[in-house]
This record gives C-alpha cells, sequence and structure tokens, in this order.
C-alpha cells in the first residue's frame, strides 16, 4: 500500500495549487477565480491527508483539518455566490474589471 | 496496480485542472472542476480516507458544483461573455507561477524520505474512527463550524435578498 512515494503526491498538488493560482491572476470572470481558488484549497487538502498518512498514520489529525477546510470552503462558496449576484444586478457584468468604484 | 491508479488519477487530476483554468466556456469550467474532484477523491481513498472522499464528492461535486452550475444558468454567461484579457497579464502569471513552482519542486526534490511507513491501518479513515475522535478531542472545532455556518447563511440571504427602498 505504500508503494507510491510521498514526493509524488506532493508533486501533483504542488502542480493543482499553481494553476489555480494561473487561473486565479489570468481569469478576470469572477467565477472562474472562485474555481481557481476551490482548486488550490483542494491541494491543500491532498497535503494535509498525505502527511497524515505518511508521517502519523495512527493519528487523524490531517483528516479533520481537511473536513474543516471542505466545510469551510463550502461556506465561503455560499457567501462568494450571494456576493457575485448582488454584483451582476448592480453591474450587469461579473467582470473584475467593471466593479472599480473603489479602485481611485 | 496502485501505482497506475495513482498515475492516472494523478494525470485526470491535471489535466482537468488545467482544463478549467484553459477554456473559454465557464460551464464547461464547472464541468471539469467536477472531473478534478473525483479525481481528488480517488487520491483520498488510495489514501485510505474512504469518509474524507465520500464527503469530498458530497460537499463539492454534490453542493458547490451544482451552486456555480446555477448561478452560470442563471445569470446567462457563455463565452464571449469572457472578457479579454491582456497577453502581458498572462505572461506575468506564467512568470509568477512558473517560477514559485520550480522553487517549491526545487526544494521538495532533496527531502530525504523519513516517512514512518510503519503499519497504516486501513481502516483508518472509516467513519467509526473519525467520528469517535471528532466528539473527543475536536469537539469545539465541530460546534465553532456550526457557528461559522448560520452567519454564512445569515450573511448570504443578508447579500442576496432585493434591496428595499
Amino acid at each position: 500500500m505504500n508503494e507510491i512515494p510521498l514526493l509524488h503526491i506532493l508533486f501533483v498538488s504542488t502542480a493543482l495549487f499553481f494553476i489555480g493560482m494561473y487561473g486565479f491572476f489570468t481569469r478576470r470572470n469572477i467565477i472562474t477565480m472562485l474555481m481557481s481558488i476551490e482548486l488550490i484549497l483542494n491541494s491543500v487538502n491532498i497535503n494535509f491527508v498525505a502527511f497524515n498518512k505518511y508521517l502519523y498514520p495512527d493519528k487523524l489529525d490531517g483528516l479533520f483539518f481537511a473536513i474543516f477546510i471542505i466545510a469551510i470552503a463550502a461556506a465561503e462558496a455560499a457567501v462568494a455566490i450571494a456576493i457575485i449576484i448582488n454584483l451582476y444586478r448592480s453591474h450587469s457584468s461579473i467582470d473584475v474589471e467593471d466593479a472599480d468604484e473603489l479602485k481611485f | 496496480m496502485v501505482q497506475y491508479t495513482f498515475y492516472f488519477l494523478s494525470f485526470l487530476a491535471i489535466l482537468s485542472a488545467l482544463m478549467v483554468v484553459v477554456s473559454k466556456n465557464p460551464v464547461h469550467s464547472v464541468l471539469y472542476l467536477i472531473i478534478t474532484f473525483f479525481a481528488i477523491a480517488g487520491h483520498y481513498v488510495l489514501m485510505n480516507a474512504q469518509f474524507l472522499a465520500a464527503v469530498h464528492i458530497i460537499v463539492y461535486a454534490g453542493a458547490i458544483m451544482v451552486l456555480f452550475l446555477y448561478v452560470i444558468m442563471m445569470l446567462n454567461l457563455n463565452a464571449d461573455v469572457e472578457p479579454h484579457k491582456s497577453k502581458w497579464l498572462k505572461f506575468a502569471a506564467t512568470i509568477t507561477g512558473g517560477l514559485l513552482m520550480i522553487v517549491l519542486i526545487g526544494a521538495l526534490r532533496n527531502v530525504s524520505e523519513n516517512a514512518a511507513a510503519g503499519l497504516p491501518g486501513n481502516d483508518i479513515g472509516l467513519v467509526k474512527n473519525l467520528g469517535r475522535v471528532l466528539f473527543n478531542d475536536y469537539a469545539l472545532p465541530f460546534e465553532v463550524s456550526s457557528i461559522l455556518f448560520l452567519s454564512a447563511m445569515v450573511g448570504a440571504v443578508m447579500l442576496g435578498k432585493k434591496e428595499i427602498k
């Protein structure tokens, strides 16, 4: 069961993290930016579970961190969707460049 | 066998994550993100976290992604809504993300693996063990997260309601 090296799991989660970061920087659509944040949170979750399994296989702390991160991500998505709907109502667009009243 | 499954799932996760970021249509992004979540759930199963995999699929693929799809359909977004992005921004994002990733992978590469590979019980991630620890050691964070959900619910309702003039 342990024939997968820990480093390969870490490489996967690093790749997912930076794909999410790239998406967060390049997309101007606020929903896709939110999806990039979900990708970043998931890569962190993979790290927590991998370290829990490989370093402390008899404990469950990493799993609980992952579960609480999932819970917080759900709450965050709900609030963010409400903000997006409000933004669309007032600007008729979900482009982040259009909401620039606080910029200058 | 486990190794092949792991590499297949990693390939699937990274490929569909790239498609999430690259594809122009937000609906396609959401569908690729669901594929990514299923691949990540497969990773959890391989790492003996079966309950976490189930929770992950239920919460992400079942709740959050449905919410996203609803909003995308309600706001009637499609590919030609996607705004123009400048080449410079893409270039800067590639440089930033790529350099940081190279640094991190370079730092990880030389780490000596002194992982305790000692007897991982296959049933450590099942709901019986998790529930016992959750309601003993993690009872306070559990209750605090319920307060978090309550405030998130109130906030979402307050933000989403129409402006009363």
